[in-house]
């Protein structure tokens, strides 16, 4: 049992938990009583094989699934028993990087990254224009404004939600496979990015990922799903020596194809 | 008795079946079915089927006769096969799986089941139709007074794009409209010497009828497929998820834009459809019913009441509504990638058809009873 809950430092309140969190699409349970804190500045690195409830924890995590049971908290507060200008307040601050980074495909970057600042600020337009020149440059785009996702490369396209995904300066950032059909140089720019965000900004981050280089390099804190299950959830040296045999059969699987 | 019986791949013999075709990629049409039937009608429980034509067996050959055995066997016929040479022995031994356990069997739901599963569907549809349409009005109607509702100048973008652009081929189609109803009755009023009453007709369908039903099924097949594909591609694409956790709300952000737009641009097509479609009456009226000009204007003016411009007006309101919202609604349904977004475009088009001419007898009902 005590895999299955996780523990956080006494001194640190998380900023987001999922509480026996159960999951289920149609007769098909996907998440079985999963309970899980997200420790303030660091980075968790959610791992698992496909299938494994990975994407629809994180969805519980920002709101856009209901939980058939147990309870989802972000900043402490319960998601589902919010009403709805608390919902909109508490959502301004979290960021949400796609996977194929989302950006609306018929407007320019610049338009893309003002979407929450035009929404949720009051912010003169010269303003918006200088906060989302930063957040672009932020992420090594800088004068790429004025073109449409479509002209840009996957990894720009990321880099460019991720850029969306800043722009009311959210504490907490979840990310889905953000290295998903990346080259591994790209990859690496782009975990140096998320790495540069925690150290620099101090930012919560929550990654879905299956790159073993990736996260090597960034993650604080492993939380391994297993059939819906969370199996393991401890920092990332445990999880590198650990026993839990799926844990170390995915790093050792995955060390040797690297080799 | 000595039976010779030839047919596609195969000769039915006194001693049982000869294939004389390759059984790759299934032989000839209908092979199996043919063979079967041979099969289920040949005297004896125990028939042999010669492969000695065959000299290679993969794995399709192999499921092939693996079925045929199986056939036989619900037939109640014993199949074995004779003439077997090293390729198709080879074949055998690799793929062939032993006969009557290997079937799939189908599951067949039961019909009730099935009809409850249907209404089921048909009954969350209808609470997702009614949630869209009750949140669309009510954020169509905040925008109003609440302006920041959505993005700067997306109405008018929407409208330039939903409405302006259907200006060329609503015009067209109108004219054409008013052209040929004038065309066809021509004829017939003139049998009567009642050759002005054409004004009145067309002037009085196309300002209750024709001009809004154009207009709203022009409309349906060009800003109607447009809305659910690009709400589809969105859905698809992640991008409404994305909206979400930014804290707006798609139809809010999405639907309500495309809304307005159509609002208020649907009605002046409509109004601009009926203008043109009298015009196309009124040259058919001088070139083969000899009115002037002037007579057939002063006749159109007093045909028309201004119940019957209001209704030409309420029926383009509530088509252009109807347009949106279902493809709205039927894009935020998407299921799969590419090709759900082309299910969806189609399925729209044609409720959305469906619905205005059903919403065109409904009010057409209310306005003249």
């Amino acid at each position: 049992m005590e895999m299955t809950t996780s523990t956080v430092d006494g001194r640190k309140t998380p900023l987001a938990s999922v509480i026996n969190l159960t999951a289920a699409y149609g007769d098909r349970i996907v998440l079985d009583d999963v309970s899980l804190d997200i420790v303030p500045g660091e980075i968790t690195v959610i791992l698992g094989g496909s299938g494994c409830g990975k994407t629809t924890l994180l969805k519980h995590f920002i709101g856009l699934l209901k939980p058939v049971e147990g309870r989802v908290e972000l900043f402490g507060e319960d998601w589902w028993s919010l009403d709805e200008p608390e919902r909109e307040a508490t959502i301004q601050k979290i960021g949400v990087l796609f996977q194929n980074g989302a950006l609306l495909g018929s407007k320019s970057l610049a338009s893309n990254v003002s979407i929450p600042l035009e929404q949720h600020t009051n912010l003169p337009d010269e303003v918006i224009k200088r906060v989302v020149r930063l957040k672009l440059r932020q992420v090594g785009l800088q004068g790429t404004e004025e073109m449409l996702p479509s002209e840009l490369s996957g990894g720009m396209r990321k880099r460019a939600a991720l850029a969306r995904a800043l722009a009311l300066d959210p504490p907490l950032v979840f990310c889905d496979e953000p290295s998903a059909g990346l080259d591994p140089s790209t990859t690496y720019n782009l975990d140096r990015l998320l790495l540069d965000l925690r150290d620099n900004l101090g930012l919560t981050l929550v990654v879905v990922t299956h790159e073993t280089a990736s996260i090597r390099r960034i993650a604080d804190r492993i939380a391994f799903l297993d059939q819906g299950r969370l199996i393991f959830y401890a920092p990332l040296k445990e999880a590198l020596t650990t026993d839990v045999e799926a844990v170390r059969r995915f790093f050792q699987i995955a060390e040797a194809s690297v080799q | 008795m000595a039976r010779l019986d030839r047919q596609p791949g195969f000769v039915i013999e006194e001693s049982g079946i000869r294939l004389i075709t390759d059984l790759r990629r299934g032989g000839p049409p209908k092979l199996l079915e043919n063979l079967s039937e041979a099969v289920k009608h040949t005297d004896g429980e125990s028939v042999s089927i010669d492969l000695a034509s065959i000299n290679r067996l993969d794995s399709l050959g192999a499921s092939f006769l693996a079925e045929l055995v199986v056939r036989g066997h619900v037939a109640g016929k014993e199949v074995h096969f004779t003439g077997i040479s090293e390729g198709v022995q080879k074949g055998l031994a690799r793929y062939y799986y032993p006969a009557p356990d290997v079937r799939i069997p189908v599951q067949k739901a039961y019909r009730l089941e099935a009809m409850g599963q249907t209404l089921l569907n048909w009954w969350e549809a209808a609470g997702e139709l009614l949630l869209l349409i009750s949140e669309s009005v009510y954020w169509t109607v905040i925008a109003l007074w609440r302006g920041d509702g959505h993005r700067r100048g997306a109405v008018e973008a929407q409208a330039l794009t939903l409405g302006v652009g259907a200006l060329p081929v609503v015009a067209m189609v109108s004219f054409l409209v008013g052209l040929i109803m004038a065309l066809q009755s021509a004829e017939q009023l003139r049998q009567f010497g009642a050759n002005i009453f054409v004004a009145d007709l067309i002037a009085i369908s196309m300002t209750r009828e024709m001009g809004p039903l154009m207009t709203a099924i022009l409309l349906s097949g060009r800003s109607g497929s447009a809305i659910a594909a690009e709400i589809a591609t969105m859905q698809v694409n992640e991008e409404i998820d994305a909206l979400r956790t930014m804290g707006l709300n798609p139809i809010r952000y999405v639907v309500v834009p495309k809304i307005w737009g159509i609002l208020l641009t649907a009605p002046l097509l409509a109004i601009m459809a009926v203008v043109i479609g009298i015009g196309g009456g009124l040259i058919i009226a001088v070139v083969s019913l000899d009115l002037t000009a002037r007579a057939f204007l002063t006749e159109v003016a007093s045909a028309l009441y201004l119940k019957d411009l209001i209704s030409g007006f309420v029926k383009s309101l509530v088509f252009a509504a109807l347009i949106v919202i279902l493809a709205a609604y039927f894009g935020f349904r998407v299921k799969g990638g590419a090709e759900g977004v082309g299910r969806v475009t189609t399925t729209s088009v044609v409720v959305s058809l469906f619905a205005v001419i059903v919403a065109d007898a409904i009010l057409g009902l209310l306005f003249y009873l």
